[in-house]
C-alpha cells in the first residue's frame, strides 16, 4: 500500500509542479510576489504604513494565490476516469485524497514561505513581523491546502467549478487569516498555536470529505 | 478463487428516469455477455453497477474476483507520451511492459492528447490485459477501431475466457467472436417508460 501511495504521490507532484492540471506551481508564486510588489505602489512608499500593514497584505496574497492551483485539482482527473480506476484496484478514495492533499501543499506551500523573504524587503517588514510571518504560513498553509482539496472534490463534477471554488475557499479559510494576521498585530506568537490547530483540524478531515465528495459524484 | 458475477432483479434510475428494471444475470468462468440495446437505454449504466461504481435503485450485485473496467475515458494523463502515461498504471498494479503484445510500440513518445479514439482505447485494453482482473467490464470496445484492432479485441477477449475470465460487454455492433450470449436491454425497460 504505501508503494501505491508513493506512486499516486509522484503521479499528483509531477502534474501540479509542471501545471499539466492547470496553473503549475510558478504561478501562485508570481501570483503572491506581484501583490506584495504592486501594494507599495498602491499606497505609497511610506515604510511606516507598509510595516505596518505589510504582514496583513502578505496573508492575503497567500490566501488568494492559494486558489489559483484548485482548477482542475481534482475535476480533470474525476473526468478522465483515474477515480473509478482507482476506485476499481480497491484503493480508496481517502488514501487518493491523501496523497493528493500532500502533492498539493507542496506545490505552493513551500514556495510561498520562501517568497516571504523577498515579499518582506518589498513590504520593509522588520525581522520580527518576518518571523511570524513565515511561522505563521508554515502553520497555515496546510490548512489552506486541504480547504482547497475539499472544495476542488465538492465542485469538482459542477460545470464552472473552479470559479465557485476559488469563491468557496474565502469564507473557509478565514479563520487561518484571522488568527494568521492577528498574531502578526499583536505581535504574539502563541496566536499561531491556533492557525496550526485549525490547520490540523482541516488536513485531518479534508482526505474523508473529499473522498466522500468524489463517491457522490458517480451518483450523480 | 472462481470468478462469478451475478446480480439479482436490478433496477437502475437515472436522475428521475428509470431505465431499466427486474435484470438479473449470472456469469461463470469461461462466460461472455454481450450487452445491447439503443442509446440511453442504461448499458453503460448497468456496467457501472456491474463494475460497483453505481448504486442500483434496486436489486444486488455479487462479484467474485477482480474487476477491470474500459469505458469511454482511458484514464491516461494527456500531457504524457505513452509510455508514461502506461507506466504510472503500470506501477499501480505492479505489471511488466505491454505495449510490444499490443503493437503500441511506435506510438510510445507520442504524447496521449495527439492519439485517436481508436489508439487511446487500444491504450486503455493493453492496461487492462495487463491489469489481469478475472472479470472484464468493457463499455463499446470497438468504438474508434479499425478492422485489424476489432479482430485483436475479439482475440483477446478469447484468450480471457480460455482462462477462465469473464467479460461483459456493451455494444451495438456484432462482436467478432463466436458463442457469446446475448442480453437485449429492451427487455428489462419499465411498461410506464416515458
Amino acid at each position: 500500500m504505501s508503494g501505491t501511495f508513493t506512486t499516486l504521490l509522484s503521479r499528483d507532484l509531477r502534474n501540479l509542479l509542471t501545471g499539466a492540471h492547470g496553473a503549475g506551481a510558478a504561478l501562485p508564486l508570481l501570483f503572491f510576489l506581484s501583490i506584495a510588489m504592486l501594494y507599495p505602489f498602491a499606497v505609497g512608499p511610506n515604510p511606516t504604513l507598509l510595516a505596518k500593514t505589510g504582514g496583513g497584505v502578505v496573508w492575503i496574497a497567500a490566501l488568494l494565490a492559494a486558489i489559483l492551483p484548485l482548477d482542475g485539482l481534482i475535476a480533470r482527473d474525476l473526468e478522465a476516469g483515474f477515480f473509478d480506476q482507482f476506485k476499481l484496484r480497491d484503493i480508496s478514495e481517502e488514501w487518493v485524497m491523501t496523497a493528493r492533499l500532500l502533492a498539493h501543499w507542496l506545490s505552493f506551500g513551500p514556495l510561498l514561505i520562501l517568497a516571504c523573504f523577498p515579499a518582506a524587503a518589498l513590504l520593509s517588514l522588520d525581522g520580527e513581523t518576518l518571523k511570524l510571518l513565515v511561522l505563521g504560513l508554515i502553520a497555515g498553509t496546510p490548512g489552506l491546502a486541504a480547504v482547497g482539496v475539499m472544495i476542488a472534490a465538492l465542485t469538482a463534477s459542477l460545470r464552472g467549478g473552479a470559479a465557485l471554488a476559488g469563491l468557496l475557499l474565502i469564507p473557509l479559510a478565514l479563520p487561518i487569516l484571522i488568527f494568521g494576521a492577528g498574531a502578526l498585530a499583536r505581535s504574539d506568537p502563541a496566536t499561531l498555536g491556533f492557525v496550526g490547530a485549525i490547520s490540523l483540524l482541516l488536513v485531518a478531515i479534508a482526505p474523508f470529505a473529499a473522498g466522500a465528495a468524489i463517491r457522490a459524484s458517480r451518483e450523480g | 478463487m472462481q470468478a462469478s458475477l451475478s446480480a439479482t432483479d436490478i433496477a437502475c434510475r437515472r436522475g428521475d428516469r428509470l431505465l431499466l428494471r427486474g435484470l438479473s444475470l449470472d456469469l461463470k468462468p469461461g462466460d461472455v455477455l454481450q450487452v445491447s440495446g439503443a442509446n440511453g437505454m442504461g448499458k453503460s449504466s448497468l456496467l457501472r453497477i456491474l463494475a460497483g461504481l453505481l448504486t442500483p435503485y434496486a436489486g444486488t450485485v455479487q462479484r467474485e474476483g477482480g474487476i477491470g473496467l474500459l469505458d469511454e475515458n482511458p484514464a491516461l494523463d494527456e500531457h504524457l507520451p505513452l509510455g508514461k502515461a502506461l507506466g504510472f498504471w503500470r506501477s499501480v498494479d505492479s505489471t511488466p511492459d505491454t505495449l510490444i503484445a499490443h503493437g503500441l510500440e511506435p506510438l510510445m513518445d507520442v504524447p496521449v492528447r495527439y492519439l485517436s479514439t481508436g489508439q487511446r482505447k487500444r491504450a486503455a485494453l493493453a492496461r487492462l490485459d495487463a491489469q489481469g482482473p478475472q472479470i472484464w467490464l468493457l463499455d463499446e470496445p470497438l468504438n474508434g477501431l479499425d478492422q485489424d484492432a476489432i479482430a485483436g479485441v475479439g482475440a483477446l477477449v478469447d484468450a480471457h475466457r480460455r482462462a477462465d475470465g469473464i467479460c461483459v460487454l456493451a455494444s451495438h455492433q456484432p462482436f467478432p467472436l463466436d458463442d457469446i450470449q446475448m442480453l437485449d436491454l429492451a427487455q428489462f425497460q419499465p411498461d410506464f417508460a416515458q
